[in-house]
């Protein structure tokens, strides 16, 4: 179990109704510093909403507790770029001038595509191009939603390379929600397994185990903390 | 009748480089039958400034300003589409409007169609200052509303308050829809928010060039509208309209020949 002074954030008792409809119950989980963990679960299981009340976009009740102030880094599931005509250079900049050669570099782009538009990227370099933005404010999290999202098979592991150099590297603390196993055995620490409630906290290599797999997809089964 | 000529041609200038500046976002949004439809909902304020003897114009704005907040906060609580929004609130605006003119058919051309020869010095101050103010809150906007295109969440995320930015948007739209009233009348000023985007936005790499030819095609549109209606002694509204979609076919040729070579 994570012990009180190594963890970077803290849910408790985490809830989200919506129109009296609830999304998430009694959710709890620590994350340690500097770890990739991994959210799964079958859709529906508001892995995206408990994205959005970390972010405090969704009125929600329990505690979400850091140890510091967070500096979140969000990638979004969806995004729309194919009516907007913005370059990668341009959505870089958005708010100040940045070093965009850095933030391409430091998700291993080149310089060549920033005058390229977003909706002329593709699915893996777009995605690349959400991590730099996200990098931008020098975060300590960042939170992924659906990383190989449009992606193709080829392209994953290297975005999911992208995101082990930069919790190595920078000892950013990734929270990132997937369905894709074999990358969450290959690359992330810490497993958990959302349903409504927590169906699931620990390693993540044990999500080979099928009967795991099972748990977690399957009927709700709620994990008490 | 000289100084008229330059009174509009200053008014159009401002009007149009706003209108097209602000329009290359509306049309981004989709929402290019917004523009054009919150130009109607000015009718009825316009209606009673005749019957009650103030400006027009300010009556015009009141009822623009007033409904682009009751349009943003009916899209909040319903989540319904501006474009159905408006749809509603537009027609309604029309047949109250049309009601109370009456059989005040002069006043009611003009309100419909703009009316150059009443363009004054302190008209064209006025529009020129708005504009210059519109223009400057809108960059100050812009990529804001940008990022809430691409993604709302995201823009959350960076603590941009989406809400209260699309409600500046519309609030400036309503005050550039108002004073463009003068020059092209309620029916046709929608064009000006449009029009010049849609033309842009068809030759455009980037943002910045797709905002700036916007701004820019709005105001030669004007431009040239004016001047030809001088020359032709027509209404102006008509021929800047003309000119624009002929901006519109022109970009779409040389994106054609572009292509081709």
């Amino acid at each position: 179990m994570t012990e009180p002074n190594n963890y970077f954030l803290k849910v408790s008792n985490l809830e989200v109704k919506l129109q009296n409809k609830t999304i998430l119950e009694n959710v709890s989980f620590p994350v340690k510093r500097g770890t990739m963990l991994a959210i799964v679960g079958p859709n529906g299981a508001g892995k995206t909403m408990l994205f959005r009340a970390l972010l405090d976009l969704v009125p929600h009740t329990g505690g979400v507790e850091w140890a510091e102030k967070p500096r979140i880094g969000y990638v979004p599931q969806d995004v729309n770029v194919k009516d907007v005509p913005v370059s990668v250079n341009e959505f870089l900049s958005y708010r100040q001038k940045v070093d965009v050669r850095q933030l391409l570099a430091a998700v291993k782009l080149g310089r060549d595509i920033a005058n390229e538009t977003l909706g002329n990227l593709s699915g893996g370099q777009l995605r690349r191009v959400l991590v730099a933005f996200a990098l931008m404010d020098d975060p300590n999290v960042l939170l992924f939603d659906e990383p190989t999202t449009g992606v193709d098979i080829g392209g994953e592991e290297s975005i999911f390379q992208v995101l082990k150099n930069l919790k190595e590297k920078r000892g950013i603390t990734v929270l990132l929600i997937t369905h894709d196993v074999h990358l969450v055995k290959e690359y992330t620490d810490e497993l958990l397994g959302l349903n409504r409630c927590v169906t699931f906290l620990g390693d993540s290599q044990q999500i080979a185990d099928p009967s795991l797999q099972e748990r977690i997809f399957g009927e709700r089964i709620c994990y008490a903390l | 009748m000289f100084e008229t000529l330059i009174y509009s041609l200053i008014a159009g200038v401002a009007v149009g480089f706003a209108a097209g500046y602000l329009g290359s976002i509306m049309v981004l949004e989709k929402m290019a039958l917004v523009g054009d439809a919150m130009s109607h909902v000015a009718l009825p304020g316009l209606a009673l400034g005749v019957l009650f003897g103030f400006s027009p114009l300010l009556g015009g704005f009141l009822f623009l300003f007033v409904t682009a907040i009751i349009i943003w906060q009916v899209g909040r609580s319903t989540k319904l589409s501006f474009e159905t929004i408006v749809g509603t609130a537009f027609t309604l605006a029309l047949a109250i409007g049309i009601l109370l003119y009456g059989d005040r058919l002069d006043a009611l051309e003009e309100a419909l169609f703009g009316d150059i020869t009443r363009v004054t010095s302190m008209y064209a101050l006025s529009s020129v200052i708005a504009s210059v103010a519109v223009i400057f809150l809108t960059h100050f906007i812009y990529s804001n509303l940008v990022l809430s295109l691409i993604s709302e969440e995201l823009a959350k995320s960076k603590g941009i308050k989406t809400a209260a930015v699309n409600l500046l948007y519309l609030l400036l739209v309503s005050v550039i829809v108002a004073i463009g009233i003068q020059v092209t009348g309620t029916l046709l000023v929608g064009f000006l928010v449009v029009t010049p985007a849609a033309a842009a936005r068809i030759v455009s790499g980037n943002l910045s060039t797709y905002r700036n030819l916007s701004a820019v095609f709005g105001a030669v549109s004007a431009i040239s509208g004016i001047l030809f209606s001088t020359t032709m002694n027509v209404l102006p509204g008509p021929l800047i309209v003309i000119s624009g979609v002929a901006i519109f076919a022109i970009m779409l040729t040389y994106r054609k020949f572009k292509k081709m070579i």
